[in-house]
């Protein structure tokens, strides 16, 4: 069922970023101060970006899950943030990537934007033991829709309570002393954007087919009476 | 129907699924109100599950369950205070006394004051515990914990008891005492799970046998 | 329906007289604390602190102080049947969260009298700073009250129960103790007591104490649930 439309989604998916790699490496200039180890902002911003939108999606999946009580959204919660924060940790490491070319250090405790990040990924990454240690599927299934909206409640107070700490080193791309960024840039990035968008359905998608097809095929088992196979994670909710 | 020709509990096809397995797989049956159902089967058959549903305690699968009017689990709150559940555990905290708990349940219920202090020591006298009201519940032998836990029940003076093995850790008085309190003829609408059918079955109106024959009730 | 008021009353009261019996809570976090204070005492080899290293150690060791008590906040209702005495009741379930989040408060805001003054006396050199941080401590305590109950209530009900509150409660409290520490440093410089971003960081922790409350308060009928 989640297949369906998996393969166009994909496949623009591929195009897109076929586009955006080609702008990146021909058409956006080079930046003086950075020079070429800058371009890789196209990929940290965009997985910065994508990850959070990710979380807060996930919470209003959570919160879908809460009060429809249909186990299929606590699903569509539990995938978006495990893609999203597979999209995070790439986006510390091709963060502490760029700082290490730019600033000469992996990390940097006075940067507000890549400390809070840092936090969300820790808070995020409680999420699977957290499941993990709640035995009855429904009760863990709400306990984490709880999680998820309290989780993406914390994410907007965790940013403004680090920005208000500390001084801005962040290179502020968007507000040059020009003041903006030049178009071949802006475009750029926004492809890079969307491609990012595009690959977090994709892959959200994905992992729903793939669930789904495995909750199919234990159904078939168990109405064969077969052995049902090895015990399924006992995290991951079952996707009918 | 008018309210006193309600069943006091209509059961239509109730199931409760826990992952996998079917605890209850499709119960039907009806209790006219005063009536008393007995729920027999071996252990795991899903007795303390129905009984924990009919409590508003665990929510159906699938099925209709309607309850004094009042359906479930829609319609649970307003069930709420007119039953009295008797569990598997007292439901006593063990560093209150004996008069304390039985304080905050009613409290719990909005029975405060005079009304209370005079509803909790009927119900100590009846159950013979007056003289130890004060001392904390950790130092109850289980029969006495099982007596004050029947006070709890009947507390506020519910319509539908829901009795899980009520004679467990008492002693012959004590089940004298319990059969005054929650047993027949009490005006109350009474399910009792129980492993001993000699002493409940003769004052059964109905049956209801879970496990090999699911859910098969006789009168 | 009981009312919210007698029922939040009736197990506020519960919970401050079962505790005052069995003292199971209080001094194990006022001791755990003041232990901490006299081992950073030796730790850092500092007879006096200041500024950010000050606001740092009293607010680290509050918070593991305070995560002993959360820990301990629903156990009595897991063991003794509490949340069926509740769930029967014909009451408003969030007011086991309004209840439970009173009481921690009260546990926090007795553990600070005793450690606050302890800390003042090894640490610091005057005790001008003690008066203004009274209100950073009370809008810490609300914000980490509200995120603790609801974390504990969630804990008590699963395996490693006593791993869960600190794993998945500290990245949750770490705006509330940016914003705590921020405020308290200013306070504990060595050259007096400076409001430097004061109003902003009160502002913070209100905002945090707000949403927090609010989201506690909302989601709590559903933990409540079977």
């Amino acid at each position: 069922m989640y297949g369906k439309g998996l393969r166009p989604l994909s496949i623009a998916t591929v195009v897109m970023w076929a586009i955006t790699l080609s702008l990146v490496f021909f058409y956006a200039p080079i930046e003086a101060d950075q020079g070429f180890l800058q371009k890789i902002f196209y990929l940290h911003v965009p997985l910065a970006i994508i990850a959070l939108c990710g979380y807060v999606i996930g919470g209003i999946f959570a919160i879908l899950h809460l009060r429809k009580d249909d186990p299929r959204w606590d699903a569509y919660s539990y995938v978006s943030i495990h893609i999203s924060v597979i999209f995070t940790v790439g986006g510390l490491l091709t963060g502490a990537i760029w700082a290490k070319g730019s600033w000469g250090h992996w990390w940097v405790w006075n940067e507000p934007t890549l400390v809070s990040f840092l936090i969300v990924f820790l808070l995020y990454a409680t999420y699977y033991p957290f499941r993990y240690a709640i035995e009855d599927r429904q009760r863990q299934a709400r306990y984490a829709s709880v999680f998820a909206i309290t989780a993406g409640a914390f994410v907007p107070l965790n940013f403004l309570a680090v920005r208000a700490s500390a001084s801005l080193v962040h290179p502020r791309v968007f507000a040059t002393a020009e003041g903006g960024l030049p178009t071949s840039m802006l475009v750029t990035f926004l492809c890079a954007l969307v491609s990012m968008g595009l690959l977090w359905a994709t892959l959200v998608k994905f992992e729903l087919s793939a669930k789904s097809a495995q909750g199919q095929l234990k159904r078939l088992r168990r109405a064969l009476d077969a052995p049902v196979g090895p015990p399924s994670s006992r995290i991951a909710p079952e996707v009918q | 129907m008018s309210p006193d020709q309600e069943p006091a509990i209509r059961l239509v096809g109730l199931r409760r699924v826990y992952g996998d397995r079917a605890a209850l797989a499709g119960i039907d049956l009806e209790v006219a109100r005063g009536e008393s159902l007995v729920v027999l089967g071996p252990n795991g058959a899903g007795k303390t599950t129905l009984l924990r549903i009919l409590a508003t305690l665990l929510r159906p699968t699938g099925g209709e369950v309607e309850l004094l009017g009042c359906k479930l689990p829609g319609e649970a709150w307003k069930l709420r205070g007119k039953i009295g559940y008797l569990g598997h555990e007292p439901l006593l905290y063990r560093d209150l006394s004996g008069r304390e708990n039985l304080r905050f349940h009613a409290k719990l219920h909005g029975i405060k004051g005079e009304r209370a202090e005079a509803r909790i020591e009927e119900l100590l006298e009846a159950v013979k515990m007056s003289h130890r009201g004060d001392e904390r519940t950790y130092e109850y032998s289980a029969g006495m914990r099982q007596r004050l836990a029947i006070c709890r029940c009947v507390l506020h003076e519910p319509e539908l008891l829901l009795l899980d093995e009520p004679d467990s850790n008492l002693d012959i008085p004590g089940r004298e005492i319990a059969k005054t309190l929650i047993g027949r003829g009490g005006g109350h609408t009474r399910v009792v799970v129980t492993h001993d059918p000699d002493r409940h079955l003769p004052e059964a109106d109905k049956v209801l046998t879970l496990g090999i024959d699911e859910g098969t009730v006789s009168a | 329906m009981t009312p919210s008021r007698t029922a939040f009353a009736a197990i506020l009261a519960k919970d401050l007289r079962a505790e005052l019996r069995t003292l199971q809570s209080l001094p194990a976090m006022a001791l755990f604390a003041v232990s901490s204070y006299v081992i950073f005492r030796f730790g850092l080899n500092h007879s006096h602190l200041s500024g950010a290293l000050a606001s740092g150690v009293l607010w680290v060791t509050l918070l593991f102080a305070a995560v002993l008590g959360i820990n301990r906040l629903f156990v009595a209702e897991r063991e003794e049947g509490g949340f069926d005495a509740i769930r029967l009741a014909p009451i408003d379930r969030s007011v086991l969260f309004t209840a439970k989040v009173a009481a921690l408060i009260i546990y926090l805001a007795l553990l600070e009298l005793i450690a606050v003054p302890i800390f003042a006396l090894f640490f610091l050199n005057s005790a001008a700073s003690l008066p203004p941080l009274i209100i950073v401590l009370v809008l810490a305590d609300i914000g980490l009250a509200a995120t603790g109950t609801l974390i504990s209530s969630m804990a008590v009900n699963s395996r490693a129960r006593d791993l869960l509150v600190p794993l998945v409660l500290l990245p949750l409290v770490i705006p509330l103790m940016i914003a705590a520490t921020a405020a308290t440093e200013p306070l504990m410089l060595l050259g007096g007591v400076s409001y430097h971003r004061f109003g902003t960081w009160l502002m913070v922790l209100g905002l945090y104490d707000l949403i927090f409350a609010l989201l506690g308060y909302a989601v709590f009928d559903f933990l409540l649930e079977d």
